[in-house]
C-alpha cells in the first residue's frame, strides 16, 4: 500500500536556530499519527512544514494526490498545492478565529470551501452546511449566526466542519483543544474521533496533551529541540517510555 | 489660453498613466497599478478618474461629466470647469455629442458608441477588499483566480434577506477571467457593461487602473438558484414618463409624498423635450 504522506528528511532553520531536523515518517491511509513535545520543540514548525504553509530548507514532503498519485508537495507549483490544501488537506488551527471568517455566518464559513472548488447552487451549499452543523453538534437555527456569537467549544466545532466539508483525506490539527475547558475537550475529543473513524481520515496531532494523543492517535512521535526522540504505537510509548525526554513527560501529567 | 499644461497634468504624467491605460485594456479587469498624483481635490472626489481623463483628453474632445446619473451636481459640475479652464475644451450635457465622459455611479441611459470613451470614478478598485483585508493575498487570488470567496458574499445576503441584496458595485467577472469591481453603479446598469464604448476605471487614492475594452463579456457573479437581476424601483419617471430607466427616489414633503425621477438628467430632459410627460411632470415649454 502507498502511504498518504511520506516524510522525508525535513528540515527548517531559522537563522542558526533549528525548528525541526532531519523528520521522516510515513502516514498511512486511515491512521492518525500524534506529534508531542514541549513548547519550542519544533512540532507546529514540523506541521506548517507539512501543510505547505511554511517552506522547509530541506527534505520532502511526497502526497498521494487522488489523481496524479505521488508528488512532491514543497517543489509542487503554488495553485497545486493551493488547490490540494482547500480540498484533499484540512487545517484545524488552536485558536479557531485564526481558522474562520469571524464576520462571516456560519453557514458561510463551511460553505466557503464548497464555493471555492466550484459549486455555485445555493440550496445544495445550505442543505450540506445544515447537514455539518449538525455532525459537529451546532443547532441547525445557528446556520445564520456569526461565530462571535458562538462559544469557543462552539467555534473549534464549526472550524472542524468547515474544514471537513469537502471530504478532505489528511487533517492537520494544531493543538485542536487548547485553551477549551476539560468537559468541552472531552466532547470535541470524542467527535473528533467519531468524525476521523467514520470518515477514514488521517491526521496529524500536535499537542503537548497527552490526553488528546492517548484518546485519539495510533501512533506517536516525541519531539524535543527540533529532533524526533521517541517513536512508536501510542500506548507503547506511553506506557513504556525510553528516552529520557519521553519519561519526564509521562511522569509530568498530573493524575486527579 | 489658460497657463496650465493642456489638461492640468504634465506631459510625463499623462504619459505615464496612458501606458497604465494601454496595459489595462491589454488586460481585460486587472488592477494596473499607477502612480497616482495629487490632484486639485480631495480624495473621493473623483482624482483617479480625473487623471483618467486629464491623459485621455484631446483638444478636439467634447467632454460630459456625470455624478450619480445628474449633469447639474456639484462634483458633475466642478471637474466640467476644471477642464474648460485647464484645458480648454468643448463640454456638453448631452451623452450624444460626448466623445469623453468621465461618471460617478451610473451608466448613461443613452446607449454609447464605438467613438465614445466612458471614465468611472472608482472609490475601492479592489472587489474582495471587503472580505480579504490583505492585499498580498487579494493579488494572489486573482493570480491564481480563486474567487469562491466571492460568492460567500453573495451567500451571505441570501441567507440574511432571502435574496442578492447587494445593489451597487455588484460583482462582474470579465472576460471569464478577472473578478472586478464596476465601481458603485447600480445593479441595473451592470447588463450595459457589454457595450460598444470603451470603458475605464481609475482609482486615485487605491493608485489602481483597470478597464474594459469595447463588447468585451462582462457577466455579473449569482448563483444557479438566485440568477442576477438587474432591478429598479418598479414605478415609472415622474418627469418624463419612462419604464425604462434607472429612478431616484425623491421625498417631497414630511406627509409621505415621493416622486420618482430618472437619474439620467440629460435622457429625461431629452425625452421631454420630444414631448414625453410623466404624471408629476409638466410639459417642456
Amino acid at each position: 500500500m502507498i502511504p498518504l504522506l511520506q516524510v522525508k528528511g525535513v528540515a527548517k532553520n531559522y537563522g542558526a536556530m533549528i525548528g525541526c531536523a532531519n523528520v521522516s515518517f510515513d502516514l498511512h491511509p486511515g491512521e492518525v499519527m500524534g506529534i508531542v513535545g514541549e513548547s519550542g520543540s519544533g512540532k507546529s514548525t514540523l506541521l506548517n512544514c507539512l501543510a505547505g504553509d511554511l517552506t522547509p530548507d530541506r527534505g520532502e514532503v511526497i502526497f498521494n494526490t487522488r489523481v496524479d498519485g505521488p508528488l512532491d508537495t514543497v517543489t509542487m507549483s503554488e495553485p497545486e498545492r493551493r488547490m490540494l490544501s482547500r480540498t484533499d488537506w484540512a487545517f484545524v488551527h488552536q485558536h479557531a478565529r485564526d481558522g474562520l471568517r469571524m464576520s462571516v455566518s456560519a453557514g458561510g464559513n463551511i460553505g466557503e470551501r464548497l464555493m471555492a472548488v466550484g459549486d455555485r447552487h445555493y440550496a445544495t451549499i445550505r442543505e450540506q452546511a445544515s447537514d455539518w452543523l449538525g455532525r459537529v453538534e451546532i443547532s441547525e437555527s445557528r446556520i445564520d449566526d456569526r461565530p462571535s456569537a458562538f462559544s469557543g467549544g462552539m467555534q473549534q466545532r464549526l472550524q472542524i466542519a468547515r474544514n471537513l466539508v469537502t471530504g478532505p483525506r489528511l487533517v492537520f490539527m494544531d493543538e485542536p483543544t487548547g485553551g477549551l475547558d476539560v468537559s468541552v475537550q472531552a466532547r470535541l475529543l470524542d467527535m473528533l474521533r467519531g468524525l476521523v473513524r467514520e470518515m477514514g481520515l488521517s491526521a496529524i496531532i500536535v499537542t503537548h496533551d497527552l490526553a488528546v494523543v492517548r484518546l485519539l492517535a495510533d501512533r506517536l512521535m516525541v519531539m524535543k529541540n527540533g529532533h524526533v526522540v521517541e517513536t512508536g504505537l501510542t500506548d507503547q510509548v506511553l506506557d513504556d517510555p525510553q528516552h529520557g525526554y519521553t519519561q519526564l513527560l509521562v511522569s509530568s501529567v498530573l493524575q486527579v | 489660453m489658460s497657463d496650465y499644461n493642456f489638461a492640468y497634468l504634465d506631459e510625463q504624467t499623462k504619459r505615464m498613466i496612458r501606458r497604465a491605460i494601454l496595459k489595462a485594456l491589454a488586460v481585460p479587469g486587472y488592477q494596473v497599478p499607477f502612480a497616482s498624483r495629487e490632484m486639485p481635490m480631495p480624495y473621493g472626489w473623483g482624482t483617479g478618474g480625473v487623471q483618467v481623463s486629464a491623459a485621455t483628453l484631446t483638444p478636439d474632445d467634447t467632454l460630459k461629466v456625470i455624478d450619480q446619473g445628474a449633469d447639474d451636481t456639484t462634483n458633475a459640475v466642478s471637474i466640467r470647469k476644471f477642464f474648460e479652464k485647464t484645458a480648454g475644451i468643448a463640454t456638453t450635457e448631452e451623452t450624444k455629442k460626448a466623445s469623453i465622459i468621465q461618471t460617478r455611479h451610473r451608466i448613461p441611459e443613452a446607449e454609447l458608441t464605438e467613438d465614445q470613451i466612458l471614465v468611472y470614478q472608482v472609490p475601492i478598485p479592489e472587489p474582495l477588499r471587503f472580505l480579504e483585508p490583505r492585499e498580498t493575498e487579494t493579488r494572489k487570488m486573482h493570480a491564481l483566480q480563486e474567487y469562491g470567496l466571492m460568492h460567500v458574499k453573495l451567500y451571505e445576503d441570501i441567507s440574511q434577506h432571502g435574496a442578492i441584496a447587494t445593489a451597487y458595485a455588484y460583482p462582474v467577472k470579465v472576460e471569464g477571467r478577472y473578478v472586478m469591481d464596476p465601481s458603485p453603479i447600480p445593479k441595473f446598469d451592470n447588463p450595459k457593461m457589454e457595450m460598444p464604448a470603451i470603458q475605464l476605471f481609475g482609482a486615485g487614492r487605491e493608485q489602481r487602473i483597470y478597464a474594459v475594452p469595447p463588447y468585451t463579456q462582462v457577466v455579473s457573479l449569482d448563483f444557479e438558484d438566485y440568477p442576477f437581476q438587474a432591478s429598479k424601483a418598479d414605478h415609472p419617471c415622474g418627469l418624463c414618463g419612462a419604464e425604462d430607466s434607472y429612478l431616484d427616489e425623491v421625498i417631497l414633503d414630511d406627509a409621505g409624498n415621493r416622486m420618482f425621477v430618472c437619474s439620467d438628467t440629460d435622457y429625461c430632459r431629452s425625452r421631454r423635450e420630444a414631448g414625453q410627460v410623466g404624471q408629476l411632470g409638466e410639459e417642456a415649454a
